[in-house]
């Protein structure tokens, strides 16, 4: 039986779901592979039982995601029996946008970003449901659950609809999306305690374990294929890492760490002293970047 | 890179989790408290710190700003005030907190009623140099408004008066005495400094005449354990689970109250009782679930439900009507129009409807109750809304799910008001079968106008019929839905049985009056174009119709004119002795002494005469223009 606090949010993000199945015509669940994605992905599961989930998952695949993430996609989509869309912007690929030589700044907007929103349009989706929390960062603090896009999935901060009990106004125009957040009022804790109870799968990246990894910048970046271009001085070490969050292999910095299972995690989570965005590179450019690339359609 | 040494492994804590909110004025110091808190509280990390001092140093100050780690946008870090509500996470091993910080600036104060209506607390602020103002009165009657029964007066800045029980004690009887009619359940008056930490996670050294608690301490606690399970049950289905035709759930979250497989339940609008079969989680079948429990319900019977249906237990209905008094905050820059038709969400209930009338607007800095035709941006008020279709509903203050309403804008979309109702109108005691009950506004809604009846009365040949034509095509040209009902035309067909006699005189003007009224209902205007002679009779339509909707058009002709003009040769007729009782010859024609509209035809074209009738009704706002 799930502790109080975390049935009640589980049961609050559950409502949320099914209120865009409810309201939406063509929603869409983003799915970026993350422990987040794994129990927004349970939740659903969970809010539509004994039907499929009435919504396919979209991946936007930067093709820099670590390899075992994408094994991890393709096994839990097929375990599941869900639909899975995998978009790539293939007019970065084309340009040869990528995260070393591009730079984080302009292969996360290019590949990320563009990509989400040429993705959405293709489809024609009208709402996307995200794992996004509003303990993430600071301008995510500020999110609505429900968070209106105009036509050109801009954000507007100061033009945010009131958002009172659980009554959310669904209404959009044409061209118009709604971004949803179903588990904004969860907190890192909350997942990891949530995906030990629950025995959610994760990517095993998130354990401890020897990995071949190279120091840049104070961070430590692992190794992840041969596209990492290595410095002449520069050998891979074998690090006991794990990672707090998971993206692009070049921009996401481990932690060493001896957490090798979902209870070490949640102990090394309690005893926690820097936050998860710490190894998130593309956060670190200045303190406000994060509502920036909302503002241009970030998810 | 910190390498974390690993203790035991931790098994999760049983926590409950507490939602409030902090409200104050600008520069009360809500942004530093919550700082604080989430910085004694350990919640804060390492490098949100390091970022913290590097921009505090950029702003120019020499201390931690506390403020900078809640203030999120970059727009509110220049102006140095918070724009928006901001939640805000932190635990202890007690418990598990959501703050939402509110802004203090005036005018954002539908942000404030955004974060209490899903707050379980309020964290009041004040300043101990200036005491209550306008705003803590503002926001102490919002936080009352929307549910909140449990009150932190949180004294602050209590350094800068020298930690003295006189200031505190003032203003806490200050507080006090304006907050009495509030109806919190508990108010605890705390002195802190969010600044240097006095009594917010730690006792403070400097007012050891304060013997209650701290404030995480009361925090941690207090008891909000909310009673919604103990309520009457009720749920509204949100989706209809259906996977294959063997398969019919109700997917929903249990809004108070609990239910068990087996026990008897009624779908409110429609009355039809059947009894719970299951309670579907993918996690097995449940034997009861309660007030928060989202889950899948199947039912014994096939009956007709769908998204917005509300079920409870026969003996424990909700309110079921179409008409209903709330409390109304606007959020919108656009002011409510009484009678404009919106969208209001009641629960899953989605319907279309309008505020018919505003009882009263409330001062919220004395409430006192005001006269209002129209509510502006943050302005409160006590009204009747009529909706399109009965809903099933609670009153809020027993039900927080199934009491609220927002209004939303069908134009541009905005979320433009709050509403928390109060009770029923027109209460639907026994429900029933028969097609719902749709009014006149609903009607009129559709047709984007507010109906009227426009009564022309006058001497025969005083020019009502070609005034009344007129109006009607300029009505027409305005694309209103407009209706004309002529003496002459009636009397051919409904009223062909009536003479001249008084008394058939006055069987005429009745018969017209409730077709009039009829057409009124429909949502048209309708322009009635009759001698109707008697004052009395003129009245009694006026009273039929209502006198709001009624305007009496007095078209003044001389008689010497219309026997000049004479279109129908009656007047020839009458001087030849071949008719009787034609009005103004040898019959009465009781002029009216306060038309709504007076027309001298002998100084006005028939055409300007129209365009004064038109104007004038406009301008009476009984014609709402909704297309600007």
């Amino acid at each position: 039986m799930l502790l109080k606090h975390l049935r009640r949010l589980e049961a609050e993000s559950i409502e949320i779901m099914r209120e865009v199945a409810a309201e939406f015509k063509r929603p869409v669940m983003l799915y970026s592979i993350g422990k987040d994605s794994s129990v927004l992905l349970h939740i659903a599961i969970k809010a539509f039982y004994p039907a499929k989930l009435p919504f396919p998952l979209l991946h936007v695949d930067t093709t820099w995601k670590f390899r075992e993430m994408i094994s991890f996609r393709d096994a839990t989509a097929k375990r599941l029996g869900v639909e899975l869309i995998v978009h790539v912007n293939e007019e970065g690929i084309a340009r040869g946008i990528n995260p070393i030589d591009s730079g984080s700044a302009l292969h996360t907007q290019v590949m990320k970003t563009d990509a989400l929103k040429q993705a959405l349009e293709l489809y024609g989706f009208d709402a996307a449901l995200g794992g996004a929390r509003r303990d993430e960062e600071k301008s995510r603090a500020k999110e609505r659950i429900m968070s209106l896009r105009s036509a050109g999935h801009v954000w507007d901060p100061r033009n945010q609809r009131p958002e009172l009990w659980s009554l959310f106004n669904t209404r959009i125009r044409q061209g118009e999306s709604m971004r949803v957040f179903a588990m904004s009022n969860w907190t890192e804790l909350d997942v990891w305690e949530y995906i030990m109870l629950e025995k959610i799968p994760v990517v095993p990246l998130y354990f401890a374990k020897q990995r071949p990894t190279v120091r840049r910048n104070g961070a430590t970046i692992m190794v992840d294929d041969r596209r990492l271009p290595l410095n002449c001085d520069e050998t891979p070490q074998m690090r006991m890492i794990r990672f707090r969050t998971l993206g692009c292999y070049p921009l996401s910095g481990a932690i060493e760490s001896d957490a090798t299972t979902i209870e070490d995690v949640v102990a090394e989570m309690q005893t926690a002293s820097v936050s998860e965005r710490q190894g998130r590179l593309i956060d670190t450019d200045e303190a406000a970047s994060m509502e920036k690339k909302k503002r241009e359609g970030y998810f | 890179m910190t390498s974390i040494a690993i203790s035991k492994p931790v098994h999760p804590r049983a926590r409950d989790q507490l939602r409030f909110i902090t409200c104050g004025s600008v520069d009360d110091g809500k942004s530093t408290l919550i700082g604080r808190l989430l910085h004694d509280s350990k919640m804060i990390y390492q490098d949100q710190l390091a970022a913290v001092k590097r921009d505090s140093i950029r702003h120019g100050s020499a201390d931690i700003d506390f403020a900078l780690l809640v203030d999120g946008l970059e727009a509110e870090r220049e102006q140095g005030i918070t724009i928006d509500v901001a939640y805000r996470f932190f635990t202890t091993p007690r418990r598990s907190f959501m703050v939402a910080d509110t802004p203090g600036h005036e005018q954002y104060t539908r942000n404030m009623a955004t974060g209490a209506s899903n707050a379980q607390l309020a964290i009041i602020l004040i300043d101990a140099r200036k005491g209550v103002l306008v705003q803590t009165r503002r926001h102490s009657f919002i936080c009352s408004l929307l549910g909140i029964r449990h009150v932190v007066l949180a004294v602050n800045k209590i350094d800068l008066v020298a930690y003295s029980k006189v200031a505190f004690d003032r203003l806490v009887a200050d507080y006090l005495a304006f907050a009495a009619g509030l109806g919190f359940s508990s108010i605890v008056p705390i002195p802190i400094s969010a600044r240097h930490g006095d009594n917010v996670v730690d006792r403070s050294a400097h007012t050891k005449w304060y013997h209650g608690p701290c404030l995480m301490e009361h925090l941690e606690s207090i008891d909000i354990q909310s009673d919604t399970a103990s309520q009457a049950f009720r749920f509204p289905v949100q989706w209809v689970n259906r996977p294959d035709p063997d398969f019919r759930g109700y997917a929903g979250s249990v809004a108070s109250g609990r239910i068990s497989a087996g026990d008897d339940v009624v779908v409110a609008a429609s009355g039809r009782t059947t009894r719970i079969k299951r309670i579907v989680t993918q996690d097995g079948d449940l034997v009861d679930a309660e007030a928060g429990d989202a889950v899948t319900i199947t039912l014994e019977d096939q009956i007709d439900i769908g998204r917005g249906d509300i079920l409870s237990r026969p003996t424990e209905r909700p309110s079921v009507a179409d008409q209903f008094a709330a409390y109304l905050i606007w959020m919108d820059s656009e002011p409510l129009a009484p009678g404009r038709n919106y969208i209001l969400r009641i629960g899953s209930q989605t319907v279309a409807g309008s505020v018919t009338a505003i009882r009263y607007r409330i001062d919220v800095n004395t409430c006192e109750h005001l006269a209002a035709e129209t509510l502006s941006l943050n302005e409160i008020a006590f009204c009747n809304v009529a909706i399109a279709l009965p809903a099933a509903f609670d009153p809020y203050d027993v039900n927080r799910k199934t009491g609220s309403f927002i209004v939303i804008d069908r134009f541009t979309n905005r979320t433009v008001g709050a509403g928390m109702i109060a009770f029923p109108l027109r209460r639907a005691t026994n429900v029933s079968w028969q097609a719902p009950s749709v009014g006149r506004s609903e009607r009129a809604a559709l047709k984007h106008q507010k109906p009227c009846v426009v009564w022309f009365t006058g001497l025969s040949g005083a020019g009502k019929s070609t005034i009344a034509n007129l109006v009607d095509q300029k009505l027409l040209a305005m694309s209103r839905h407009a209706m004309l009902l002529d003496g002459d035309d009636l009397r051919n067909g409904l009223n062909a049985d009536l003479g001249f006699s008084k008394a058939e005189r006055v069987e005429n003007i009745r018969r017209a009056g409730q077709v009039a009224k009829l057409m009124l209902d429909s949502g048209l205007i309708v322009i009635c174009s009759f001698i109707s002679p008697y004052r009395s009779e003129r009245d009694m339509v006026r009273s039929l119709i209502g006198k709001d909707e009624f305007v009496e058009v007095f078209v003044d002709t001389p008689i010497e004119e219309c026997a000049r003009r004479d279109p129908k040769g009656l007047y020839s007729k009458a001087k030849a002795g071949e008719i009787k009782n034609v009005t103004g010859i040898d019959a009465s024609y009781e002029a009216p002494t306060r038309p709504e509209i007076h027309l001298r035809t002998m100084e006005q074209a028939p055409e300007q005469a129209a365009e004064v009738v038109v104007d004038a009704v406009m301008a009476r706002a009984l014609l709402c223009d909704e297309r600007r």
